[in-house]
């Protein structure tokens, strides 16, 4: 007998959706409700960071990569300060590398409690969402205390720091330490081991550990893969050698390895992780002056630099020119989110309408971060 | 009689009875104002502030904002972000779809004039108001949760001085 089909019907989703976190538009084809073919169109945020980038001094530009991905802008000032530094040859002091160690993984907790709770509300669960942004307000309250600013910050400055850090926010982050694990334990049986939860999510678009590396694809997403590849470990940049952590991986504890579950509960550990990378450098920061190896005027040499660093989303990386101006020639940014989506047609084919939410939210894209 | 309190003086009641006497124009404007659902759309970085706002610290549903995924549901929209070329003629769109009356709210400097995009931006709208007109403004980048709230406050306080007979601005 042949096999029924359904007349073939394209779907749009987006660009105005719940569930595309952002201006994302996929245009899904579909025979009845089984997903043929995803195909993702993109540049419905491109703001022209490489254009900017081009017209600007080097501090000039770190604003604006700030609002490249806007959930986790301390790791993407890290990641271009790492890349201007490394051009202009310039060792900062270790009490910078210590501050910048611990902001970018408060903001990794920040940006994955984003990502746990907006993955709850598109399975369903509001009430999930509601309490990862009440502690992702904590966090948020401590950048506060630094800076003075809640999400852009344009804290990490070339060769330092915009401020130091007072007593008050060192005794703040021990608390959110103490008050984020239990808090975790909660939201995991909350949200991660919950029946519904998983039904929704184990065995869902399975990426297997070799299309994902083909694809480019980094940070939770391939490390839910099964792939123990952690730029921390693997190719430390500051001063992440002298921590104690793991990587965490999928395992396939529920459901298999490389599923939309496993990809979502590497986040949910590496808060736990983060944590503890905070505990051990809060107490050991050195003293010293923040902003002694601030340069008066960033002009370096001709040349170029490259640093790659791990992002929340994954494996961020700026790729810098210098003509030896006060503006960058160019700046390429290689951005975690941009890679990590060019993977959702082969895992969502064969899979439900409803299904390609729940795909789309594991890989935690940010549109700023996939268009620029 | 929290209702009629909130009315306050444009109501006249009746002791013997469940009558009150008001203007049409207080009673809509007050049940326009209490109840502004609002559309589950975010554009950038505004978005996720938007989002706190709406969550559990700064409470939105205490104004009767609720978000709705469809135009047609909806009263205001928040512009929350920078507009592209390529999402404007989206938002042009969506606007049209909405039902009248509709209250546009334009969140943070991208969508007032373009933000830190104005000059070299090629891709970015400097302004939502080129295309849509907009009621209330709230600067900064992102703005604060509590800016935008008061933004919000704002706009009732424009809603309330609506009337049927007589455009005001």
């Amino acid at each position: 007998m042949a096999e029924l089909r359904t007349e073939e019907m394209i779907l749009n989703m987006g660009p105005q959706h719940p569930s595309t976190h952002g201006v994302l538009r996929l245009v899904l084809t579909l025979n009845g409700e089984i997903v043929e073919e995803v195909k993702p169109v993109l540049g419905y945020l491109h703001r022209c960071f490489e254009k900017h980038a081009e017209a600007m001094t080097y501090p000039q530009v770190i604003p604006y990569t700030d609002r490249m991905d806007y959930l986790n802008a301390m790791s993407n000032e890290l990641a271009y300060v790492l890349a201007v530094e490394k051009l202009l040859g310039i060792e900062v002091p270790e009490r910078v590398e210590y501050i910048r160690v611990i902001m970018s993984e408060l903001q990794r907790i920040a940006s994955h409690l984003v990502a746990i709770g907006t993955y709850g509300n598109d399975s369903g669960a509001m009430t999930p969402f509601l309490y990862c942004f009440m502690d992702r307000e904590k966090v948020l309250e401590l950048f506060e205390i630094v800076c003075g600013a809640r999400m852009l910050y344009n804290y990490i400055w070339v060769g330092g720091l915009s401020h130091d850090i007072t007593p008050e926010f060192i005794t703040k982050t021990k608390e959110l330490i103490k008050y984020l694990r239990p808090r975790m334990k909660m939201i995991n049986n909350l949200l991660s081991y919950n029946k519904i939860f998983i039904e929704r999510t184990a065995k869902i678009g399975i990426l297997p550990p070799e299309v994902a590396i083909n694809a480019g694809v980094s940070g939770p997403t391939l490390r839910g893969s099964g792939v123990k590849y952690d730029l921390r470990k693997s190719d430390p940049y500051s001063i992440y050698n002298k921590f104690d952590f793991d990587i965490c991986v999928g395992t396939g504890e529920r459901g298999v390895v490389g599923d939309c579950w496993n990809r979502y509960i590497v986040r949910a550990y590496e808060i736990e992780q983060s944590l503890r990378i905070i505990e051990q450098a809060i107490d050991s920061i050195p003293e010293g002056d923040v902003q002694s190896a601030v340069p008066k005027r960033v002009k370096p040499v001709a040349g170029e630099s490259y640093v790659r660093t791990e992002s929340p989303k994954g494996e961020l990386g700026y790729y810098i020119i210098s003509d030896g101006s006060l503006n960058p020639y160019r700046v390429k940014a290689r951005s975690p989110s941009f890679c990590n989506i060019s993977v959702i047609n082969q895992i969502s084919r064969g899979h439900m309408i409803a299904d390609v939410v729940m795909i789309l939210g594991s890989f935690d894209i940010v549109l700023g971060c996939i268009d620029r | 009689m929290g209702i009629l309190n909130k009315l306050d003086n444009s109501v006249e009641q009746f002791e013997s009875g469940n009558i009150i006497i008001t203007s049409m124009d207080k009673l809509l404007n007050w049940s326009r104002l209490s109840s502004m659902w609002q559309m589950f759309f975010g554009l950038a970085c505004c978005a996720i502030e938007m989002m706190a706002t709406s969550a559990s610290h700064y409470d939105l549903d205490r104004f009767g904002i609720i978000p709705r995924p469809s135009p047609r549901h909806v009263d205001i929209i928040l512009i929350s972000g920078t507009v592209t070329l390529k999402m404007a003629t989206r938002i042009k769109r969506l606007y049209d779809e909405m039902p009248a009356p509709k209250y546009i709210l334009s969140m943070g400097s991208c969508a007032n004039c373009g933000g830190p995009y104005w000059e070299h931006g090629y891709h970015v709208l400097k302004g939502i108001d080129r295309i849509i007109p907009v009621d209330v403004y709230v600067p900064g980048c992102p703005p604060r949760p509590e800016a935008l709230l008061e933004g919000l406050i704002k706009l009732q306080e424009r809603i309330r001085n609506q009337s049927l007979a007589k455009h005001t601005a």
